[in-house]
C-alpha cells in the first residue's frame, strides 16, 4: 500500500520536484512596435467598451431617472447594490442586450452573493420604457433563468415592469421561448429545489402577476407595488367597475386579504432587507465536488494581454501566453504537448478551482480534434470544468484532409463538447469562424457561460473570404454570360460584404442579440472565469454519457 | 492594596456585594465573600457582616480602602473590640478629625492656621443663616461629618441659602446619617493643597510633601499632581511641618492627609484631615519612591515608619488623572453602562493604571463611577504633563461617556501647563475647555468609511473561511462590476448631520472617496491587535494608525489627534418611532430613584422650576421644568425607579399664554 498525495502548496516544503508544476508563458516584449501597436488598439477597444457600459448603466436617461427617484424608488442598480453583500462583486450578464437593436433598453441581470450564497438576480429597469418586455427582454430574462437552472442558483426577481410591450406582443407573447416560458421556468426550478423569491417594487400586471404569485416567497413594497391580472383601465372596460390601482392590487390587499404576497415592506430598502433575510433562511449550502487549492495570482500582469493579442485577427499569438496571464501562478500542466499542437490542452487552477483548458493555436487538423476529444473525456471522467479559449479560423480544408477524415474527427469533438456535462465556459478571444466554431464549442451546445473579448469576431467565415467566395461566384456567372468583371467591379462587389460581415461579426452585434453572456475586458478574464466557475460549482455533478463517436 | 499585600506575602480576603460578584477585586483576592445586596447600606456599610467575614476567614487586619467605612469611628472601634487590627488611625483620631468643628478647634489650638466660619451646635436655619451673613457671602455649607464633596454646597447669596442648606442636609443625611452643618468662608479661586502624612504607634510622624488637587468639578477631584506647582521649598517645608503638627495633635497612626486651602499669596489654612489613604496617594508614591500601602501594613503591625523625615526625598513630578464614567458636556453628570471596549496605555515603571474594571464589566449605578486612575511620572512637570497627554490618548473606552477627552483638553490648556491652577479653574476657562464641537474633519470621515468597508471585508472573509469554498472571488469584497466601476453611497452621521460619502472601489484595492465636493484617495488595512482593531489608513498620502471600535450603529475612531464618534443612520424600518422628536416634558438624565416630587397634575410651572429630585450615582439631581406650562401628568412617584431618558412628567405649554 502506498500513500501518494501531492497538493501543490506543499511541494516546496516536501522538496519533491515531481510535485512542481511547470510555469507557462514568457516575458512580454513590451518594447516591440508590434506589442505597442497591439496594446494601444486593444486599449482603445476596452475604453470604448467601458464608455458604452457607463451609458447603459444610466438606463432610461436623466428625466426618467429623476421621475423614478422622486417617487422614493431606488434605481435598479442601487437596488442590486443594496441586495448584495456589501462590496461583493457582481457578475452582470447580457449587459449589452438590445444594444442598438431598437433604441436602447435593458434588464440588468446577474449573479451575486448574499452571505456567500450565490444567487441570480433579475431586476427590471422601469426608467426604460416603463420596464416593459421587448422580445430581447424576454430572451434576457430567460437566459438568466437558464443560468440559474443550469447552475442551481436561487433566483431573486426585483419586479418593476409594465408587462409585455403591447405593440410588440406578437414577438413577445405566443411562442415557446416567449413570456410564458418565464413562468414555466419558475415552476420547474421550484420543483427542482431552486428557490424563487420575488420582490414587487412596482407594477406586476397581467402575466407579470405570476412573478410574485409563483414565487416561493414574495415581498411587496407598500404604496408602491401593485399586482393584478387586469389593471384599473381593463377592469373599467370589462365590467365598468372603477377602482384605484392601490385598492385593486396594493400591498395592503395582497398581504392582508389575498395572500399573494408574504411580506409587507415600508420602502425599497426595507424590501431588500427582507429579501436578504429570506435568502439567509434558505438554508442553502454550496457543496463543491472538486478539490480546491490556495489561489495565487498569475506571474505576469494581465494587461499584457492587450499587447500580446491586439485587435488584428490575422496576426497570430500564442494562446499559452494568454493562459499564463489567467491561471493561478501561471502554472499549466500541458497534455499531449507534442501531438496536434494547433490545439493546446492542459490542466490548471483558477482561484483554486481545477480547470481543463482548451485553447486554439491555429487551424484545426484531425490530430487536434482527436486530442481535444480525448482531453474532454479526461475532464468528464475527473469532473473537471472545461474552459475554452477560442480563436479559430476553422478546420483545415483540402483534398488530403477530407480524405483523412477530418469531418469525422471534427464530429468526434462536437460530440464530446455537446455531451460533456461538466461546467463548460467559453471565452472568445479572437475569431470564431465556420465549422471550427461548432467544433470547439459555441452557444448552440449550452455552455454554462460564454463571453467575448471586444476584439472578437463571429461569423461563418471571415469577411474577406466570404467576399472572395461571392466575387468568384459572380465572376463565374459573368464569364458564363461572356462578360469580364473589372478589378473595380470586384472591389465594389466585395466592399459591402466585407462591411456587413464586419458589422454582424462584431461583439456588440452578437451581445445585443444575446449570442453570448457579455463582452469583457481581457484584463478581467481571470476574475470572470473565477466568478463563473464559482457559480457553476453550485450545481450537483452529473455523470457524462457520450454519444456514438465515429471512429 | 491587594497587589502590595501579595508582594509582601500577605493573603487578602475580599468582600463584595451582589452587584460586584464578577468584579475585578473579587477575582484578584485570595478569598472572597459576598456580604449582601447592591445597596451599600446592606453590604459595604454593614459592619457586622464585614466583621463576620473577618472572623470566618481568620483575618488579622482589615484594610478599609478609600470610601465606605474607611473613616468610620464605630467601625474602627468595633475592630478594636473584636481584636482585629484596623489599618488606619485610632478611632479617636477619626472621630476628632471627622467632625469638622472639632478638628478646627484642635488645629487652632495646635497653632495651625484655619479659615473663618461657624462650627456650632445650634443647627437651626436661622442661626446658620445668621452666621452665614456674619461670615459674609459667598459661604460654604458643609456637612460636619462630610467628605468627598458630599453634603457640601456653596451659597452665593442669602436668597439661595435655604435651598442649598436643605439640599446639603438631605445629602448628608443619606450619606452619613447625620445632617449637622457648618458654615465656612468661601475663599475665591483658592488652591486645594494637601499634605500626605504618616504616623506610627511609636509617636513618630513624617510628611511626604504636598499634592495639588485644585482642579475640581462638582467639588470633586479630577486631576492631581505632586509636588504642587510653583510652591517654593520654604513654603513646602512650612506646609509639611504644619501637617505633621496636625497629625501629632491627634496622635495619628497610619496614612493621613491634611488638606489646606491656599490663596494666591501661598498663605494656607487648615481645612480638614482625611484619616485614610486617599485615591490620589500614587502621585506621592511616585515622587518619593515609596509604597504607602506597604507602610500602612507595616505600621499596623507595630513597626516604625520605614524612613525618617530626612530620608524622604522628592524626585521629579507626577500626575494622576481620574477617569470617570461621566458626561463632561452635561455638567459632568455621572453615567453607568457596559465597558464594551477598554484599552489602556502600556504600563511601565513611570506609568501606572489603577483600575477595578475590565473590558466587558459594567460600571454600575450603585457605586462611584470612577473607572481608573492614570498615574504618570517624569523628571519635571513639563515632561510629566506631556506623558500624561500621550497616555490619555491611548486610553480608549467605548460603551459609556467618559471624561477622557475633557482631561485631554484640560491637560493641554496653557494656563494648566503654566501651573496656574485653582478650584475655579474649570468654570473660568469653560469656553476653551469645552470648545464648540465643529464638524468632524473630512479626513476623519474618510478614515471611518474605510474602517467600515474594511470591517465588512473582514466579516466576509470570516464567513468565507468557515465555508468549504475558501477562495471564491465572490467573497473578495472587491466590489467589481463588469466594465463599469462600483460606486457605493455611504451615509455617516456626524453629530446631528448626515454626511453622504461616495466610495469608488479601485482595482488596486484603494478607494476614491468624495465628501461634499472634495475628493480623497484612501487606502489602508485592518489588523486585530489584542482586543481591538487597528486601522492603518492613508488619506491623500497621509498615513496614520488609529483604533476602530464598532458597536451597533456607532463607530469609534481613536486617532493620534483624538477620538471621533461617528454614527450610521439607522434605516427607517429598524428604528421604529423617531426618538429625535422633542420631548414634551422633563426627562431623566440618568437611571435613578425619584427622591422627591414637587408638582402634581394640573400645576402651572415656570421655566426652571424644580419638578423632582432624583438620586442617582449617589448624587442628587434636581429636575427642572424645561419650559413654562401645565403639568399634564406625573409619571413617577416618590421612591420609584426611572430609567435614563424616561419622561418624568408630561408638560403641555400654557395655551392661554401662547394665544
Amino acid at each position: 500500500l502506498l500513500l501518494l498525495r501531492c497538493p501543490a502548496g506543499a511541494a516546496v516544503a516536501r522538496a519533491y520536484h515531481g510535485d512542481r508544476v511547470a510555469v507557462v508563458g514568457s516575458q512580454a516584449e513590451a518594447a516591440s512596435p508590434l506589442y505597442q501597436e497591439n496594446y494601444e488598439r486593444m486599449k482603445a477597444l476596452v475604453t470604448e467598451l467601458q464608455e458604452q457600459a457607463e451609458k447603459i448603466r444610466f438606463g432610461g436617461g436623466e428625466k426618467a431617472r429623476k421621475l423614478h427617484t422622486s417617487r422614493g424608488k431606488l434605481l435598479p442598480r442601487e437596488r442590486i447594490d443594496r441586495l448584495l453583500d456589501p462590496g461583493s462583486p457582481f457578475l452582470e450578464f447580457s449587459q449589452f442586450a438590445g444594444y442598438q437593436l431598437y433604441g436602447n433598453e435593458e434588464v440588468p441581470a446577474g449573479e451575486f452573493t448574499n452571505n456567500l450564497i450565490e444567487c441570480v438576480i433579475v431586476a427590471n429597469d422601469a426608467t426604460v420604457k416603463g420596464g416593459t418586455y421587448y422580445p430581447i427582454t424576454v430572451k434576457k430574462h430567460l437566459r438568466a433563468q437558464e443560468i440559474a437552472m443550469q447552475n442551481h442558483l436561487p433566483c431573486l426577481y426585483l419586479v418593476d415592469s409594465g408587462g409585455a410591450n403591447l405593440p410588440r406582443q406578437a414577438e413577445v407573447f405566443p411562442d415557446r421561448d416567449h413570456f410564458g416560458r418565464i413562468f414555466y421556468n419558475k415552476a420547474v426550478m421550484s420543483s427542482q429545489g431552486i428557490p424563487q423569491i420575488a420582490v414587487v417594487m412596482g407594477s406586476c400586471t397581467a402575466g407579470g402577476a405570476y412573478v410574485p404569485a409563483m414565487a416561493d416567497e414574495s415581498i411587496i413594497v407598500g404604496k408602491q407595488g401593485t399586482i393584478f391580472l387586469g389593471g384599473p383601465p381593463l377592469v373599467k372596460a370589462a365590467t365598468g367597475e372603477e377602482v384605484s390601482a392601490e385598492d385593486l392590487g396594493g400591498a395592503d390587499l395582497h398581504c392582508r386579504k389575498s395572500g399573494v404576497t408574504d411580506h409587507y415592506a415600508l420602502d425599497d430598502d426595507h424590501a431588500l432587507h427582507v429579501a436578504r433575510k429570506a435568502v439567509r433562511s434558505l438554508n442553502y449550502q454550496k457543496k463543491i465536488n472538486v478539490t480546491i487549492e490556495s489561489s495565487e495570482e498569475p506571474l505576469f500582469p494581465a494587461d499584457e494581454l492587450y499587447g500580446i493579442v491586439g485587435d488584428q485577427l490575422k496576426r497570430n499569438f500564442d494562446v499559452k501566453e494568454v493562459i499564463a496571464r489567467v491561471v493561478d501562478g501561471s502554472k499549466f500542466d500541458e497534455f499531449k504537448a507534442l501531438y496536434g499542437d494547433t490545439l493546446i490542452t492542459g490542466f490548471a487552477r483558477i482561484f483554486g478551482y481545477p480547470v481543463g483548458i482548451i485553447g486554439n493555436n491555429g487551424v484545426l487538423f484531425s490530430e487536434s480534434a482527436k486530442k481535444g476529444t480525448h482531453f474532454i473525456q479526461l475532464c468528464c471522467q475527473r469532473n473537471i470544468p472545461i474552459v475554452f479559449l477560442q480563436n479559430i479560423t476553422g478546420f483545415m480544408v483540402g483534398r488530403d484532409y477530407e480524405a483523412g477524415g477530418i469531418a469525422k474527427d471534427g464530429a468526434k469533438m462536437v460530440t464530446a463538447v455537446a455531451c460533456a456535462s461538466v461546467p463548460k465556459i467559453t471565452i472568445i478571444i479572437g475569431g470564431s469562424y465556420g465549422a471550427g466554431n461548432y467544433g470547439i464549442f459555441h452557444f448552440f451546445s449550452s455552455p454554462r457561460f460564454l463571453y467575448m473579448w471586444p476584439n472578437a469576431r463571429i461569423s461563418v467565415m471571415g469577411g474577406e473570404q466570404a467576399a472572395t467566395v461571392l466575387a468568384t461566384i459572380a465572376k463565374d456567372q459573368k464569364l458564363r454570360e461572356g462578360k469580364q468583371l473589372s478589378e473595380e467591379d470586384v472591389a465594389a462587389l466585395k466592399e459591402p460584404i466585407i462591411r456587413r460581415f464586419e458589422e454582424e461579426g462584431n461583439p456588440y452585434y452578437s451581445s445585443a442579440r444575446l449570442w453570448d453572456d457579455g463582452i469583457i475586458d481581457p484584463v478581467d478574464t481571470r476574475l470572470v472565469l473565477g466568478l463563473s466557475l464559482s457559480a457553476a460549482l453550485n450545481a450537483p455533478t452529473k455523470k457524462t454519457e457520450f454519444g456514438v463517436f465515429r471512429m | 492594596v491587594m497587589r502590595t499585600a501579595r508582594k509582601m506575602g500577605v493573603k487578602s480576603v475580599a468582600v463584595y456585594s451582589e452587584a460586584d460578584k464578577r468584579s475585578m477585586h473579587v477575582a484578584m483576592a485570595d478569598e472572597a465573600y459576598c456580604i449582601g445586596p447592591a445597596a451599600s447600606q446592606q453590604s459595604y456599610l454593614a459592619m457586622e457582616k464585614i466583621m463576620q467575614v473577618a472572623k470566618m476567614s481568620t483575618a488579622q487586619a482589615v484594610h478599609p480602602g478609600y470610601g465606605f467605612l474607611s473613616e468610620n469611628t464605630e467601625f474602627a472601634e468595633l475592630c478594636k473590640q473584636e481584636g482585629i487590627i484596623f489599618i488606619g488611625p485610632p478611632s479617636s483620631a477619626i472621630r476628632d478629625m471627622g467632625i469638622k468643628s472639632t478638628s478646627k478647634a484642635i488645629m487652632s489650638a495646635a497653632g495651625v492656621p484655619i479659615v473663618e466660619g461657624y462650627h456650632g451646635e445650634d443647627q437651626s436655619d436661622e442661626c446658620l443663616k445668621e452666621h452665614a451673613r456674619r461670615t459674609g457671602y459667598p459661604v460654604m455649607i458643609k456637612a460636619v461629618r462630610g467628605g468627598g464633596g458630599k453634603g457640601m454646597r456653596i451659597a452665593h447669596s442669602e436668597k439661595e441659602f435655604l435651598e442649598e442648606l436643605e439640599s446639603a442636609r438631605r445629602e448628608a443625611k443619606k450619606s452619613f446619617n447625620d445632617d449637622a452643618m457648618l458654615i465656612e468662608k468661601f475663599v475665591d479661586n483658592p488652591r486645594h493643597v494637601e499634605v500626605q502624612v504618616f504616623g506610627d504607634q511609636h509617636g513618630n510622624a513624617v510628611y511626604l510633601f504636598e499634592r495639588d488637587c485644585s482642579v475640581q468639578r462638582r467639588h470633586k477631584k479630577i486631576i492631581e499632581e505632586a509636588p504642587g506647582p510653583g510652591i517654593k521649598p520654604e513654603v513646602r517645608r512650612k506646609l509639611g511641618e504644619a501637617a505633621v503638627k496636625a497629625a501629632k495633635a491627634v496622635n495619628y497612626v497610619g496614612a493621613g492627609t491634611v488638606e489646606f486651602i491656599m490663596d494666591a499669596q501661598h498663605n494656607f489654612y487648615f481645612m480638614e484631615m482625611n484619616t485614610r489613604l486617599q485615591v490620589e496617594h500614587p502621585v506621592t508614591e511616585m515622587i518619593t519612591g515609596t509604597d504607602l500601602v506597604e507602610w500602612q501594613l507595616r505600621v499596623a503591625a507595630g513597626e516604625k515608619i520605614p524612613l525618617t523625615q530626612e530620608e524622604i526625598g522628592l524626585k521629579g513630578h507626577a500626575f494622576e488623572a481620574r477617569i470617570y464614567a461621566e458626561d463632561p458636556n452635561n455638567n459632568f453628570m455621572p453615567g453607568a453602562g457596559p465597558l464594551l471596549h477598554l484599552s489602556t496605555p502600556p504600563v511601565d515603571s513611570s506609568t501606572r493604571v489603577e483600575t477595578g474594571v475590565r473590558q466587558g464589566d459594567e460600571v454600575s449605578v450603585h457605586y462611584d463611577p470612577m473607572i481608573a486612575k492614570l498615574v504618570v511620572w517624569a523628571e519635571d512637570r513639563q515632561a510629566a504633563l506631556r506623558k500624561l497627554r500621550y497616555s490619555l490618548h491611548q486610553y480608549h473606552i467605548v460603551g459609556l461617556s467618559t471624561n477622557i477627552d475633557f482631561l485631554l483638553s484640560l491637560a493641554g490648556h496653557p494656563e494648566f501647563e503654566a501651573g496656574n491652577v485653582h478650584t475655579n479653574f474649570i468654570p473660568l476657562h469653560y469656553d476653551k475647555l469645552f470648545p464648540a464641537k465643529g464638524a468632524t474633519p473630512k479626513e476623519v470621515l474618510c478614515q471611518t468609511a474605510l474602517g467600515l468597508v474594511l470591517k465588512e471585508k473582514m466579516m466576509t472573509e470570516t464567513f468565507r473561511n468557515q465555508s468549504e469554498d475558501k477562495f471564491s472571488p465572490f467573497a473578495s469584497s472587491s466590489g467589481r462590476r463588469m466594465n463599469i466601476s462600483y460606486i457605493r453611497n455611504l451615509t455617516l452621521r456626524d453629530g446631528k448631520n448626515n454626511v453622504d460619502i461616495t466610495v469608488n472601489y479601485n482595482r488596486d484595492g484603494s478607494y476614491d472617496m468624495q465628501v461634499h465636493d472634495e475628493s480623497f484617495h484612501v487606502s489602508g488595512d485592518l489588523s486585530s491587535v489584542e482586543n481591538s482593531i487597528s486601522l492603518r489608513c492613508s488619506v491623500n498620502g497621509m498615513t496614520c494608525q488609529s483604533k476602530l471600535v464598532i458597536v451597533d450603529n456607532l463607530i469609534y475612531l481613536f486617532t493620534p489627534e483624538g477620538s471621533a464618534q461617528i454614527g450610521l443612520p439607522v434605516p427607517k424600518y429598524l428604528s421604529g418611532v423617531s426618538t429625535a422628536g422633542d420631548q414634551g416634558g422633563a426627562i431623566a438624565p440618568m437611571t435613578g430613584t425619584i427622591e422627591k416630587v414637587f408638582v402634581k397634575a394640573g400645576d402651572t410651572v415656570e421655566v426652571g422650576d424644580p419638578l423632582m429630585v432624583m438620586i442617582a450615582m449617589k448624587m442628587e439631581h434636581t429636575i427642572r421644568a424645561p419650559k413654562a406650562g401645565i403639568i399634564k401628568k406625573v409619571n413617577y412617584e416618590e421612591g420609584s425607579q426611572a430609567n435614563r431618558h424616561a419622561p418624568l412628567v408630561e408638560l403641555v405649554e400654557d395655551e392661554t399664554e401662547s394665544e
